[in-house]
């Protein structure tokens, strides 16, 4: 089968002289905050790198063509997990954070193990894993009595809105070191991985599998990495947004749409350039955020119209995405290793 | 002891597969034919079951006429999408295909939510419910299995008796020889589409008498009709048939013990641990 969404150049942030570059873009952010800190920008902000972080974690599986629809459903176990085990069990998230992201594991080695057992690729494997994310909104939504079901869900407040075991953080600028850090560790993720022997493997595993597996690699086991990877890194994105929000409700943290929303965001920045899936996310967020301000109430699905058309154009005219056009651009179109 | 309300929602389980194995039906043949996933595909239905709203509580046509008009506007919507969509990525690769679907997904769901709000609508008309000794059914649910049935009938007559049709079954066996054999491909493409898109004009019209049309009505029905089609074997109309059977009884009895949701999810479990035993589908042949 042919690789999914054409040329895959590597990591833009790498090597060749500009090794300066991820350290001064650092420096920028850390300095950001001190010198604008207006409320609404900053949360804007902090939300910008959640979505970042957990599109790029979509990403970390998606740019070797294992397109999972089921990291809603991810990102909805990160997120009920650490609400539920703090509520119930007053576990604290720096537990309750690791026990959901093993959870999260625990599903994508059980759907994804018999997928590649059985060569489930392509159109298989996503909608065998959108059934994924379907039964987790679905459970969200039916077990009403622990959840709250579709009216949704609250961690428990602690008294005075923040506390370090509980993870809750009244002030926005917290929340932004936090979320800048998270995000920084989920490209490294990624940069690491975009370097390892794993992404040798996975991109002849994308080739041809058949061939692959005759090389010697073993394809079960390099997938499966790959997916418990990205599924862990998507349920941490999850309690992520679970403790910034203090709110979370079936429909907005798992199901079709979330998935949908991850690859939309990820294919509109581009999936094989490091810093794709979070470009894609500040064009998504900033253009949702900006038409709500721009037609207030009555923007209402004018978003998504605008992204769904954006989507459709992007796969048929940039299947490499904005970053990954703008960067073969600037490069005459040559390859990167 | 003989449990009627087992037999109520066997038999309630019976009449919705009608409904799921049509809508599985149009999927089937488009991936069968064209070799693409319409993620969108409840969308288009959502699309059918605004127009017959519009139609008949706006306009006041017939119900009949109304129908004819929808099935018509959904099937225009399936040539649309397949020229404008479908067509330039032909070559590329499936998943694209997939992705670009989803784009129209998003696109058909906020174009509802923006042209016609998030109000829940209904048509009003409520047909009666038959009770035959202490068992209730809908009238509503038992006309869909009828109509939904001859509708399959008539696809099959189609696909078997006519020139075109046999055009179409060929083309699903072999892509490359048939515009050796002198069939225009994007004639027949563009008939599928059609197709396609008819059925899912005709599930908008059963569905709209027993469904409040929202713009996300299409979450509702669109996972369960690709794990029906997944199911059955992508492509494989009878394997689609039977699956969707299977999946209503799961969601019929299950709901009558629980609630509706958890149906769904052991339909989903079902589905999940299927694909562990029958990777192909439940009809496929060992190869």
């Amino acid at each position: 089968m042919t690789s999914a969404l054409s040329a895959p150049p590597a990591g833009v942030l790498s090597a060749r002289g500009n090794r300066a570059l991820p350290w001064a873009a650092a420096a920028v952010l850390i300095a950001l905050p001190f010198a604008w800190n207006a409320p609404y920008p900053m949360h804007l902000m902090v939300v910008v790198l959640i979505w970042s972080f957990a599109y790029t974690s979509w990403s970390v599986m998606g740019r070797f063509g294992l397109v999972s629809l089921g990291h809603g459903g991810f990102f909805g176990v990160g997120a009920y997990g650490t609400a539920l085990s703090w509520n119930y069990f007053h576990l604290s998230p720096f537990l309750g954070v690791p026990i959901a992201m093993v959870a999260a594991v625990v599903l994508a080695v059980l759907v994804a193990y018999p997928c590649s057992r059985f060569r489930i690729t392509g159109h298989y494997f996503a909608l065998v894993t959108l059934a994924l994310s379907a039964i987790v909104l679905q459970v969200a939504t039916a077990s009403r009595d622990i959840t709250g079901g579709s009216l949704g869900y609250t961690p428990e407040r602690v008294q005075g809105g923040s506390a370090f075991l509980a993870f809750q953080f009244t002030d926005k600028l917290t929340w932004y070191f936090i979320a800048l850090g998270v995000w920084a560790v989920g490209l490294f993720i990624r940069w690491r991985v975009d370097r390892s022997m794993l992404a040798y493997a996975l991109e002849a595993i994308a080739e041809d599998e058949d061939a692959a597996g005759a090389a010697g690699v073993n394809v079960t086991a390099e997938k499966l990495k790959v997916t418990a990877l990205s599924a862990a890194m998507t349920a941490f994105a999850g309690a992520m947004y679970c403790q910034y929000q203090m709110f979370i409700s079936p429909d907005t943290v798992s199901g079709i749409s979330v998935s949908l929303q991850m690859v939309f965001a990820a294919v509109v920045g581009g999936i094989y350039v490091l810093p794709g899936p979070t470009v894609g996310a500040i064009i998504t967020i900033l253009l949702a955020e900006g038409l709500r301000i721009f037609f207030g109430t009555g923007a209402l699905g004018w978003d998504n119209l605008v992204y769904g058309t954006l989507l459709v154009v992007f796969i048929i005219f940039l299947p490499q995405g904005l970053v990954g056009a703008a960067w073969n651009w600037l490069t005459g179109g040559r390859k990167i290793a | 002891m003989f449990d009627i309300y087992l037999l109520e929602a066997v038999i309630n389980g019976v009449l919705l597969g009608g409904v799921l194995a049509l809508l599985a039906l149009g999927l089937n043949l488009i991936f069968g034919v064209i070799d693409v996933v319409w993620i969108c595909y409840a969308e288009l239905i959502m699309m059918g079951m605004y127009g017959m709203f519009y139609m008949v509580s706006g306009f006041h046509f017939p119900f009949l006429v109304a129908a004819v008009l929808a099935i018509a506007l959904v099937a225009i919507l399936g040539v649309v999408l397949h020229v404008l969509v479908i067509a330039p990525l032909l070559n590329a690769a499936p998943i694209n295909q997939l992705l670009a679907t989803g784009g129209v997904l998003a696109f058909l769901q906020a174009l509802a939510t923006v042209m016609f709000g998030i109000d829940f609508r209904n048509l009003g008309i409520r047909l009666p419910v038959i009770e035959i000794s202490g068992m209730f059914i809908s009238y509503a649910r038992l006309l869909a299995f009828g109509t939904a049935l001859a509708g399959m009938v008539a696809v099959y007559l189609f696909l078997s008796r006519t020139y075109t049709g046999t055009a179409i079954r060929a083309i699903a066996q072999d892509r490359q020889i048939m515009p050796l054999m002198g069939v225009d491909t994007r004639r027949i493409y563009i008939v599928t589409s059609a197709i396609g898109g008819g059925l899912a004009g005709l599930a908008a019209c059963l569905l709209v008498l027993q469904y409040d049309v929202h713009p996300f009505i299409g979450l509702t029905f669109g996972p369960i009709t690709f794990m029906i089609c997944v199911l059955g074997g992508l492509g494989n109309m009878i394997g689609g048939f039977v699956a969707a059977f299977v999946f209503a009884e799961i969601i019929s009895v299950a709901g009558l013990y629980m609630d509706l949701e958890w149906g769904y999810v052991f339909a989903f479990v079902f589905f999940i641990v299927m694909m562990f035993i029958r990777p192909r589908g439940l009809l496929a042949r060992r190869s």
